[in-house]
């Protein structure tokens, strides 16, 4: 068998392409591990119970909620967080663009959330409608209601037409 | 959280061993719904095993139908092209549960088993006899709009929250269940049990076993399906009430049907009598509110989920006539 996650331990995380060891309690959530012991303060806790979306980040390239995910359990998977989301020359990702264009924030909490699932809805294939975007990213909220231009920044990036 | 110990398991048979060695281990698949009621410190095991890397995962075709692996993901099941085809109803009621987060997440096995949304389940202040046998039930006089209506008694009223379940329901699904001593099958609709006095006891599985897959069989007149459900939003909201139906209609008479009910019952609740009741008779509006008023024929609703009584024969009804106008 082998062995068992020890009460607390030295664990390997590969975040945003970069190995990283860090001790872990069992109960040390992956959202905690991200903001605490990685010092990565993008991925936001909002509800802390997967109902709110604010600390969506991927893991190995699906949209995953880091409050409901236990770090420890996560040794060798591929995390990625809004910090990495940027194009390899530091550029920003395309969806950090739109959003900009369209201004698609109020106050910004929800947004690194909002833009990592719509990551990773790219990669289960675009809704071909605006309805489907708002079904696809119904488990992302924003309190300040900038639904219509996240929806809009979300259909230029599948369109590929910038604002 | 309440400390426990992980676990991580290599294989169904390492999980099962430690399952077996430890009473009050509880295994951790998406965590959707364990790490949630473990921070409310509603669910306290003493270990968790970490099943997510021991495969079963596989969805697979068999001569009769389809075979579902407990740790494939629900967006995995939905977005598969034959199923989605062969079994329209299943994958709707899959894309109309959660947020699209957590059916990436959530795996079927553990969607079998998650928990009831009762506020009062999941506020341990509360009196609840689900969540510590006898301290009453504070949902019966409470806010019980969301609440049950079918199979609720006395000590519970608990709403089972689940939409793939209403499908596999009515599906005739099977469920798998493994322990280190042995496997066996169980028909869904056996799955889960009505609170009666014992609401602790949700499903007919032993505290050693886990669900190691779900099977559907092939129905020939699955094209003539659907999976309905309303609900308060238009997405990421639990059912106020939810129908699996299917229908087989010959020349203007029904041949056969399928009817399951969420939202309304404390377990997915297939509606027999109902199904019964339409072989042989006109596929009209007549003969499906009939069909409709026998599903809830047995309801006992509190006062502020009276209105799911109605709403359920309605939709039911509704979605039967749109079945019976369906283009195939």
């Amino acid at each position: 068998m082998p062995p068992a996650v020890a009460a607390t331990g030295e664990h390997r995380l590969r975040v945003n392409g970069t190995e990283r060891t860090t001790s872990i309690t069992p109960s040390a959530t992956l959202l905690d591990t991200l903001r605490e012991r990685l010092g990565l303060f993008g991925t936001k806790k909002g509800c802390d119970h997967g109902q709110c979306g604010a600390c969506t980040v991927l893991v190995d390239g699906r949209r995953t909620l880091s409050c409901l995910v236990l770090a420890a359990t996560q040794q060798d998977r591929e995390i990625t967080t809004i910090e990495g989301l940027a194009r390899p020359d530091g550029s920003p990702h395309p969806l950090q663009e739109a959003f900009a264009a369209r201004d698609a924030f109020q106050c910004g909490y929800c947004t690194p959330g909002q833009i990592m699932s719509a990551a990773g809805l790219a990669n289960e294939g675009w809704p071909p409608d605006d309805d489907g975007i708002r079904e696809a990213m119904s488990g992302n909220l924003c309190r300040c209601g900038a639904y219509n231009t996240i929806v809009a920044a979300i259909r230029d990036v599948r369109d590929g037409t910038g604002a | 959280m309440i400390p426990f110990a992980l676990h991580t398991a290599a294989s169904p048979e390492e999980a099962l061993g430690r399952l077996a060695d430890e009473p009050g281990a509880a295994l951790l698949a998406g965590g959707t719904t364990l790490v949630d009621l473990m921070k409310l410190e509603v669910l306290r095991p003493s270990a968790v095993i970490d099943i997510s890397r021991i495969g079963l995962d596989a969805i697979e075709r068999t001569p009769r139908g389809w075979r579902i692996g407990a740790l494939a993901r629900n967006r995995d099941v939905a977005a598969h092209p034959r199923i989605a085809a062969d079994l329209p109803l299943l994958s709707q009621a899959i894309l109309q549960g959660a947020s699209g987060a957590l059916r990436t997440m959530a795996t079927v096995g553990g969607n079998l088993l998650q928990r009831t949304r009762c506020g009062y389940f999941r506020d341990r202040t509360a009196a609840c006899n689900k969540r510590s046998p006898g301290a009453g039930c504070a949902a019966l006089d409470g806010v019980n709009r969301g609440h049950a209506v079918l199979g609720v008694s006395d000590a519970c009223i608990a709403t089972h929250p689940g939409d793939l379940a209403v499908a596999l329901a009515a599906l005739d699904a099977r469920v798998t269940l493994r322990s280190r001593d042995g496997e066996r099958t169980v028909a869904f609709t056996d799955f889960n049990l009505v609170p009666g006095n014992t609401p602790e006891r949700e499903t007919v599985m032993m505290p050693s076993e886990m669900v190691t897959a779900v099977e559907v069989p092939d129905l020939g007149y699955a094209r003539r399906s659907l999976y309905r459900k309303v609900r308060d939003r238009a997405s990421y909201q639990f059912a106020l009430v939810s129908c699996a139906v299917a229908l087989d209609v010959e020349e203007g008479v029904v041949r056969a049907a399928r009817i399951a009910l969420g939202g309304v019952g404390t377990k997915p609740w297939r509606a027999r009598e109902a199904e019964r009741s339409l072989v042989g008779r006109f596929a009209d509006a007549h003969a499906f509110g009939d069909a409709a008023a026998r599903a809830l024929a047995g309801a006992r609703p509190r006062p502020d989920n009276a209105f799911k009584v109605a709403m359920a024969e309605r939709v039911l009804a509704r979605c039967l006539l749109d079945l019976r106008e369906m283009a195939l």
